[in-house]
């Protein structure tokens, strides 16, 4: 959908100011950077991750006294979508050695490392297998695989450095260790990373790197690696098995307080199954669809924060949920392409970002969360958004300047596939500008756990979006993709040992489930939410209000 | 107060024109704005099926659509084609296809070995059905046609942005299912015909022998902030700061052939 004609007036504005601001640029002006305490000042009113009124502390559980996102408490603090009592767990529908919550890139490695111990493994998936945050990374993977100019060392400092100096340092020396032999491996599966004629892997600069290290395959980097380790389990039919639109609600334990498999609700025929295991990977991933404050999301259709519901009610604490990664450029409109990213690449070639009068009002490359705090406290502060068709407001990312500095053609030169993406819709960027605002993209905490993959749980192991510690209180580009595959293939591999050595056999049980609910009795929340969520609700209230007779087991119908 | 919901609120009412579209052949009226995935959303469906990524990469929402008085077959990803009057639409969430299960050990990264895998791929009557359906527009007739030839070099360019919506298989006289022989291909191609990457192993076995575990371990022992109590350790991570400032960064324009001045923690012969 091009422009109508209300925002084609409005970009009228743009262009007026832009010779000017096009002048300055040439002339070497900016527009003032925040200085430190006015960085603070901004974050501290503006920033989500930042205010107060965002987050209170969670009553109960491991973690309690923990101040977190209302969004992410409200389904901690909720009860079971399934009474436990109602379960029969004296005959599981399925038995295997290693169950996998969650068929992403993650659970996917994970299923693969655990089968090559020779365990039987069963992947339990939301959606479809692949359907999930790693299909959708664009960017690339961080590995230090050139010794000439890089290593472990590099890589360490600039994670910790990204991190704010919180990471978990065992968790990130794994990661940096076992880095260039993912690659190895991911290549010796046959995914395709990009590479010159000479066999040398291609790898560029993310924010926060010290070396080039970033590889990729194209632009659609988490998708390839995503399609090949997913076709690699499909070679191992035998002793893989997927089990697709039936995501785990719960997680089983027995009496010997090991965890022993899962409760899967399927979701097309309304049926709870049971599967003991005798050990347990949780890959979830994250929870974008949260829609924490309301923001709109990167995240695919089933990030709604799953697994650290479920782990939490076993009783493994979490970490660094106190932080999330909004991602400051995402699109607002059109409606179509609504949450999807915006590289930092125009910032950083000088795209100014102006507001409706087509004034600027902040300085393009401040860091990621001074640039999205600006961006809404023009909106919601200063009241100078540009309003959507949609009902909502956006920033213009002003684009077409970029092709006046530099000659024309160059947007479409520098930034092919965002140009092809506005074509579909009509909008040459090289000449109209985007209009964006802050999308909620990683979570950058989660369960914590060890470098093995262990928990505190006898049985139980995370890998991926869903575990925290190894990023700190942030995350840099490339190493989530990069951690999903370290850690998925770790779990999986001492998941898959504990199941053929050190497992206790004992009677299953849902008792952790009914203590939870007595301890939000006792801690007099009152509520009759219910949680894991699943699946965003997204029927409209129009809808709703004639829906006299629709019963909604919290977001599902 | 950073609120999308209470900029929401503050918005006028915005008239918005609705379209008659047929979900199934059933009427709605929706936001002539909308996705498709939204319209169907609006109309009041509850997705189960039919919605992966909703950012058009996975391939989970492929939709055929016809208009009225038009004899063509349209399609387009739901999540990412915007609605048109009239449409007559429906999701294919799901399509039988057979995918060949071979021992990744055993292959060695030839022609004959997809050819016996998928034997139906000599059925191909070369009709172009599957490009003219490819939501990617992938000319998925010209890789079938490429690996035929045993080219597998080529079906894995020609094929790479394929999402396996399996739109290609519903439509194909010659039953195959494009889309896994292309993957089987792909894989192929990067693992056993590629150049090899021996840098790649250069460093893993650098890192096996315990080459930087010395450095590693000086790092760590600097150990990490508490975020809730940042003085705790104050002098070590003032130190750790200190090593991550110093550290000599590689700048943009630099090539291949860039090395830094600090050669400390690296690798002799590397390359
Ligand atoms: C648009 C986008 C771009 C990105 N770009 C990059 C990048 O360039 N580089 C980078 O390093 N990182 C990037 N990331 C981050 C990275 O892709 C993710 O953090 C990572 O892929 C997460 O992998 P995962 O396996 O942990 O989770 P996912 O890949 O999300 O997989 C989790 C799976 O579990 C399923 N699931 C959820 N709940 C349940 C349940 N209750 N029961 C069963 N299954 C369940 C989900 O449906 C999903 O299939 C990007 C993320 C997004 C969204
Ligand atoms: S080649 Fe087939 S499966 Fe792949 S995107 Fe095109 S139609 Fe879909
Ligand atoms: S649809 Fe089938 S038969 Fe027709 S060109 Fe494509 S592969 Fe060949
Ligand atoms: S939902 Fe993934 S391509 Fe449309």
């Amino acid at each position: 959908m091009p422009y109508p004609d209300s925002l084609k007036e409005l970009i009228k504005k743009v262009e007026a100011t832009r010779p000017a601001r096009v002048e300055k640029k040439k002339a070497g002006g900016e527009f003032p950077a925040l200085n430190l305490d006015e960085r603070k000042g901004v974050l501290e009113q503006f920033h989500p991750d930042v205010k107060e009124e965002g987050r209170r502390e969670i009553k109960i559980g491991p973690n309690k006294g923990y101040r977190i996102c209302h969004e992410m408490v409200d389904l901690v603090e909720a009860r079971s979508r399934v009474n436990p009592d109602k379960v029969d767990l004296s005959k599981p529908d399925y038995t295997t050695d290693v169950l996998i919550i969650g068929g992403g890139g993650a659970g996917t490695s994970a299923a693969l490392l655990a089968q090559e111990q020779g365990a039987k493994v069963i992947i339990a998936t939301k959606l479809r297998h692949g359907d999930a945050n790693t299909m959708m990374a664009e960017g690339g993977i961080q590995a230090a695989t050139k010794g000439w100019k890089d290593s472990p060392y590099y890589h360490y400092l600039d994670i910790m450095g990204g991190g704010h100096f919180t990471n978990v340092p065992e968790l990130v020396s794994t990661l940096s260790k076992e880095a260039p032999d993912v690659i190895r491996w991911l290549l010796s599966l046959g995914c395709n990373f990009s590479k010159f004629e000479d066999g040398t892997l291609k790898t560029m600069h993310g924010g926060g790197t010290s070396r080039k290290r970033m590889h990729f395959a194209a632009d659609i980097t988490g998708a390839e690696m995503m399609r090949t380790v997913r076709d690699e389990a499909r070679n191992r039919i035998d002793d893989i098995s997927v089990i697709e639109f039936s995501p785990a609600v719960e997680l089983i334990m027995n009496d010997k307080g090991a965890c022993a498999g899962a409760v899967l609700y399927n979701m097309e025929t309304a049926e709870y199954l049971v599967i003991k295991a005798k050990s347990v990977v949780m890959a979830t991933g994250g929870s974008g669809r949260l829609h924490v404050q309301n923001f709109m999301t990167t995240n695919h259709y089933g990030a709604t924060a799953d697994g650290i519901v479920m782990a939490y009610r076993a009783g493994v604490p979490l970490c660094f949920l106190h932080t999330i990664q909004y991602h400051p450029t995402g699109v607002i409109f059109p409606e179509q392409a609504e949450g999807i990213l915006i590289t930092e690449k125009f910032r950083g070639a000088g795209a100014n970002l102006v507001n409706v009068d087509g004034n600027q009002f902040v300085f393009e490359r401040e860091p990621r969360d001074v640039e999205a705090a600006c961006i809404i406290r023009e909106c919601v502060n200063v009241n100078k958004g540009v309003p959507t068709p949609t009902g909502k407001f956006g920033i213009w990312l002003d684009s077409p300047m970029l092709d006046v500095m530099f000659g024309e053609g160059y947007v479409k030169k520098e930034f092919p596939g965002k140009h092809i993406l506005f074509s579909r819709f009509g909008i040459d960027i090289g000449v109209e500008p985007m209009l964006i605002y802050p999308t909620l993209h990683y979570q950058n905490g989660g369960l914590e756990f060890k470098d093995d993959g262990s928990t505190k749980i006898p049985g139980f192991y995370v890998a991926g979006e869903v575990g925290g510690g190894i990023h700190g209180e942030n995350r840099l580009m490339g190493n989530s993709l990069l951690d999903i595959m370290v850690y998925g293939r770790i779990s999986g591999k001492n998941a898959a040992q504990y199941a053929m050595n050190g497992v206790v056999d004992g009677e299953l049980t849902l008792d952790h489930v009914r203590k939870y609910h007595q301890e939000i009795d006792e801690s007099g929340i009152e509520t009759d939410r219910i949680s894991p969520m699943l699946l965003p609700d997204y029927t409209l209230e129009h809808v709703k209000a004639k829906q006299y007779s629709a019963e909604y087991e919290g977001t599902l119908r | 107060m950073c609120d999308t919901a209470t900029i929401e609120k503050k918005v006028p009412e915005v008239a918005e024109e609705l379209v008659p579209i047929y979900i199934m052949g059933k009427k709605y009226e929706v936001p002539a704005s909308l996705t498709i995935m939204k319209a169907m959303e609006y109309a009041g469906y509850q997705y189960i099926r039919g919605a992966g990524c909703r950012g058009g990469i996975c391939g989970a929402c492929a939709t055929v659509y016809r208009k009225p008085g038009d004899y063509h077959i349209r399609v387009g990803l739901a999540c990412q084609t915007v609605v048109e009057a009239d449409m007559y639409l429906t999701q294919i969430p799901f399509f039988p296809a057979n995918r060949a299960v071979y021992k990744w050990e055993d292959v060695r990264g030839e022609a004959e070995e997809v050819f016996a895998a998928y034997p139906e791929l000599f059925r191909c009557l070369a009709c172009n059905a599957c490009t003219k359906v490819c939501p990617m527009d992938i000319p998925v007739m010209d890789y079938v046609a490429a690996i035929k030839q045993g080219n597998l070099e080529k079906a894995a360019e020609l094929s790479f942005d394929c999402i396996q919506c399996g739109l290609c298989a519903t439509r194909c006289m010659a039953e195959m299912a494009q889309y896994h022989i292309a993957q089987m291909v792909r894989r192929l191609v990067g693992a056993k015909i590629a150049v090899p990457s021996p840098h790649v192993d250069k460093q893993v076995a650098a890192i096996k022998s315990g080459h930087y575990d010395e450095a590693l371990k000086e790092v760590m022992a600097l150990g990490t902030m508490d975020p809730f109590n940042q003085d705790a350790n104050k002098e070590n991570i003032d130190k750790l700061k200190e090593l991550y400032n110093k550290r000599q960064g590689e700048s943009h324009a630099t090539d291949e052939s860039w090395e830094p001045d600090d050669k400390y923690a690296l690798l002799e012969d590397a390359r």
